[in-house]
């Protein structure tokens, strides 16, 4: 604790950049220090300037939305959450888990009870101070039968949320989890006050929403009493609800906000080259599968899934379909920058050959294979599919493009269909990546493909404090996805977002684009 | 006159008829459409126990018949209800966005109304001369291309290049009349420029139908001056058709403006309404629908009382 203290003091007089403090911090409080494997980025950093007035043009607002953070899903809910409100840890710009209203955590050794210990001193906007009452009550929003929580999937692993005198929570897991702290850096999981109204957006957060108007836009004032140092730097800052890429390139260009969520990667190259305009490019965990359902036939064939799995050109669809703005797929769910991708598991490539032996193998005989698509998964999916099927023509493949209408895909396609197109979000660990898509009894696990040995090594390995050992549990499992699974995975997408070059310290994240969703509280602006 | 006030009075009921219509039509076309608020609210990351809580929340279990019967019974004393998605009262959801539309609208309605009849006046008289063949182009030309094209293309002359007005439609609660106009200076031009050939061209049509009847030749022949033949003889007999398509098109500026309403961020009734729809946000659409209805009802009937006053064998039906 009090060396903790006198780290956060360093970090006050800019001794120690806040990458260092990240993985400092990481070590200290868990014991799985994911921050240690990644490679120190730092750099000298500038100091931030005061004021400003930041506007930035963002996806996903609707005139249905309210600030309750419980059923967020867009970038617009996930920004706007993270003005007001602040979680227990915060997903550092280089993948560690950064002490917020938690500043400090130690797990027990078999990782099923933590204890994190709450910051002091910290005030909610409304002028009450944050106390572990808060916390407990927050969490337990997300628990139980009748949440209406997008973290209700991964809550369920939690038994008990207690509090331990007035600065302290225990938490309990059902089963050992190296990684909780950084679920708790979920963009559901806002610590609030005690018995609040939940549509109220009283938080902790660097900005005090005092305006805000459903699908049109949020207002946010500076909160004085911010607890990070260097932190909410602007005096104000406005989301403005802008679904058109067009639109929202023209607002860009013509000062009417700073910032722009999601550059369209059709112009990006174009808005590039516009003066005072700096693209902010991150890789990230977000990918695009063509899921097989391995408990439909043909799919439950491991010959047949290889096949279509060798009959894609990877390269190609990166190309055509991202413009370059990603990378390929190795038909893990895990990215490269993932301090446990692992890096010797050969990259599939494009091999038509391949492809035809393994479906000879299969039985195949050239009938058409009908693949769903819709540009509801993501925009470009239609373009994937048609891509695809060239590709696959190659090897002697028949793809059917099935068109399926945009309205309702998750619903009536998304595993439904026995070979379909769709999207993953990338998610903070690796662990929480397997254990949602791919986990037997996992409820999202889209390819139906359910092995019992790779949950034994799954549950294992989420309970393994030891690093090096962790890192080979994860190869072996995404050598399994990879070469018995379900899912083509062709590629991850990048965050690409745009802004004026006047915006500094834009941090990037592999979590999300707009610097993690955060870009509100990091960054500052000159002049 | 006691058969206009009847027939008013028959236009209302049967509007209120429409409206009911309306009302149930749009209640089972969103039954149809695939899932229900609860499964579209949290899309990919639905699970049966958060869905369960949701519906039973917000009584979406019951039978349609019985929900419907709920929202018309509020509907009646005046109570449009809460939104489902987020729980507000409809009106103070709908009003706001009422407003802007009918600001929008009647902008564009202003410039576009007087240009387009004073375009089809002149190209009449003027017929086959080379005003009239550019206007002809110029209109044509103009509706030929999607809206949103024309927006994009106002937007990147005018507020990329010359940067006379903004690209995007904010309009604060405290701007001024003339700030607001400066704002949706671009959309009110798009929308004028969709509007004006249909509306010019049909003026066009029936004044040079009415001016080659056998009556106009007789005033020619007496020698009535053209202002007067154009004035006093032809444009009241050809008031009826252009009332009809006048108001066709205000009733589009109301209801069918979502692609301009995307392409500027402004935030009027068509994205309320795609918003809803895409949330299933019954009671919220519903209203949505209702104000679109009244919105034709209303000025069609206006267009045919504009159309009985104008022609006196229909005032005074034998």
């Amino acid at each position: 604790m009090s060396r903790f203290d006198s780290y956060d003091h360093l970090l006050r007089q800019g001794a120690l950049d806040r990458r260092g403090f990240g993985k400092l911090a990481a070590m200290l409080g868990a014991g799985a220090s994911l921050g240690a494997l990644w490679p120190s980025m730092a750099g000298a950093q500038e100091e931030p300037k005061k004021g400003g007035d930041l506007a930035i043009g963002i996806t996903g607002g609707a005139t249905t939305d309210t600030l309750n953070p419980l059923p967020s899903t867009s970038s617009l809910h996930a920004a706007t959450n993270f003005m007001w409100g602040n979680c227990l840890v915060e997903y550092g710009s280089d993948g560690s888990a950064v002490p917020e209203l938690a500043e400090s955590w130690e797990p027990s050794p078999d990782a099923k009870t933590w204890k994190f210990n709450i910051r002091k001193g910290v005030t909610f906007h409304d002028g009450k101070e944050l106390t572990a009452e808060d916390v407990v009550w927050s969490l337990n929003l997300h628990r139980g039968e009748n949440t209406e929580s997008g973290a209700a999937g991964y809550m369920t692993s939690v038994t008990d949320v207690k509090a331990d005198g007035t600065h302290a929570v225990i938490i309990t897991l059902d089963s050992g989890n190296a990684d909780l702290p950084y679920l708790l850096t979920d963009y559901h999981l806002l610590i609030m006050p005690k018995d609040s109204e939940l549509t109220a957006g009283i938080g902790t957060g660097p900005y005090k929403i005092t305006e805000y108007d459903p699908g049109v836009r949020v207002f946010g004032e500076l909160n004085e009493n911010y607890f990070k140092p260097g932190r909410g730097n602007c005096a104000t800052v406005e989301l403005l609800a802008i679904n058109d890429p067009a639109a929202r390139t023209a607002a860009l260009q013509t000062g009417q906000i700073n910032v722009m969520e999601r550059a369209d990667p059709k112009t990006v190259e174009l808005l590039s080259r516009a003066p005072g305009i700096a693209i902010h490019r991150a890789a990230g965990g977000g990918h695009y599968p063509l899921l097989m359902r391995c408990d439909t036939a043909p799919f439950d064939n491991v010959d047949f899934r290889l096949g279509l799995k060798y009959a894609a050109d990877r390269e190609d669809i990166v190309d055509k379909v991202l413009r370059g703005l990603g990378k390929v797929g190795n038909d893990h769910p895990i990215p490269s920058g993932d301090p446990f991708f692992a890096k010797n598991l050969e990259q599939r490539v494009y091999d038509p050959d391949k492809a035809k032996f393994h479906m000879k193998k299969a039985g195949y005989g050239g009938e058409a294979i009908p693949l769903s698509t819709s540009d509801a998964a993501f925009s470009g999916a239609v373009d994937t599919a048609v891509l695809y099927q060239q590709h696959a023509a190659k090897a002697g493949i028949t793809i059917d493009v099935i068109r399926e209408p945009a309205d309702g895909y998750w619903n009536d396609v998304w595993m439904k269909k026995p070979f379909s197109v769709s999207y993953w979000g990338g998610r903070p660990t690796a662990d929480l990546m397997l254990t949602v898509a791919y986990k037997s009894d996992a409820a999202w696990n889209d390819t139906f493909w359910r092995r019992p040995g790779f949950d034994k090594i799954l549950l294992e390995a989420r309970a393994e404090l030891d690093p090096a050992k962790r890192t080979e549990m994860y190869a072996e499992l995404q050598a399994m996805i990879r070469d018995d699974g379900g899912a083509l995975i062709p590629m991850f997408n990048d965050f690409v977002d745009a802004a004026v070059d006047t915006v500094k310290n834009f941090e990037l994240s592999p979590q999300y684009g707009l610097a993690g969703m955060r870009a509100p509280e990091r960054v500052w602006m000159e002049g | 006159m006691p058969d206009l006030a009847r027939l008013i009075g028959k236009r209302l009921l049967l509007g209120l008829l429409t409206l009911f219509a309306v009302s149930v039509l749009v209640f089972i076309g969103t039954e149809l459409l695939p899932g229900d608020l609860a499964e579209v609210i949290l899309g990919q990351t639905a699970t049966p126990e958060a869905v369960a809580a949701i519906r039973a929340k917000l009584n979406l279990g019951d039978p349609a018949v019985l929900r419907y019967w709920r929202w018309f019974s509020g509907v009646l004393v005046g109570d449009f209800g809460n939104s489902l998605a987020s729980g507000r009262p409809i009106v103070t959801v709908l009003l706001p966005r009422l407003q802007a539309t009918l600001f929008l609208a009647a902008t564009a309605a202003v410039i576009a109304v007087p240009l387009a009849i004073a375009l089809g006046l002149l190209s009449a008289l003027w017929r086959d001369r080379t005003f009239d063949k550019t206007t002809s182009a110029a209109t044509l030309a103009a509706i030929s291309m999607p809206e949103f094209f024309i927006g994009y293309l106002l937007v990147y002359v005018f507020a990329v290049q010359l940067g006379w007005f903004p690209a995007i439609s904010r309009i604060s609660p405290s701007a001024g009349f003339g700030q607001k106009l400066w704002a949706i200076a671009l959309p009110a031009l798009t929308l004028t420029l969709v509007t004006t050939g249909h509306m010019m061209r049909m003026t066009r049509a029936a004044v040079v139908q009415v001016l080659s009847a056998p009556y106009i030749e007789m005033a020619e022949l007496k020698g009535t001056p053209r202002r007067a033949i154009i004035f006093r003889h032809a444009l009241p007999n050809a008031i009826g058709p252009i009332a009809n398509v006048v108001v066709l098109n205000l009733a589009f500026l109301v209801v069918g403006v979502i692609l301009v309403e995307v392409v500027f961020v402004y935030p009027g009734m068509g994205q309320l309404m795609v918003d809803a729809v895409s949330k299933r946000d019954i009671p919220l659409i519903q209203a949505c629908a209702i104000v679109f209805a009244i919105t034709y009802v209303g000025l069609n009937m206006l267009a045919d009382i504009v159309s009985i006053l104008a022609n006196p064998r229909l005032r005074h039906p034998r």
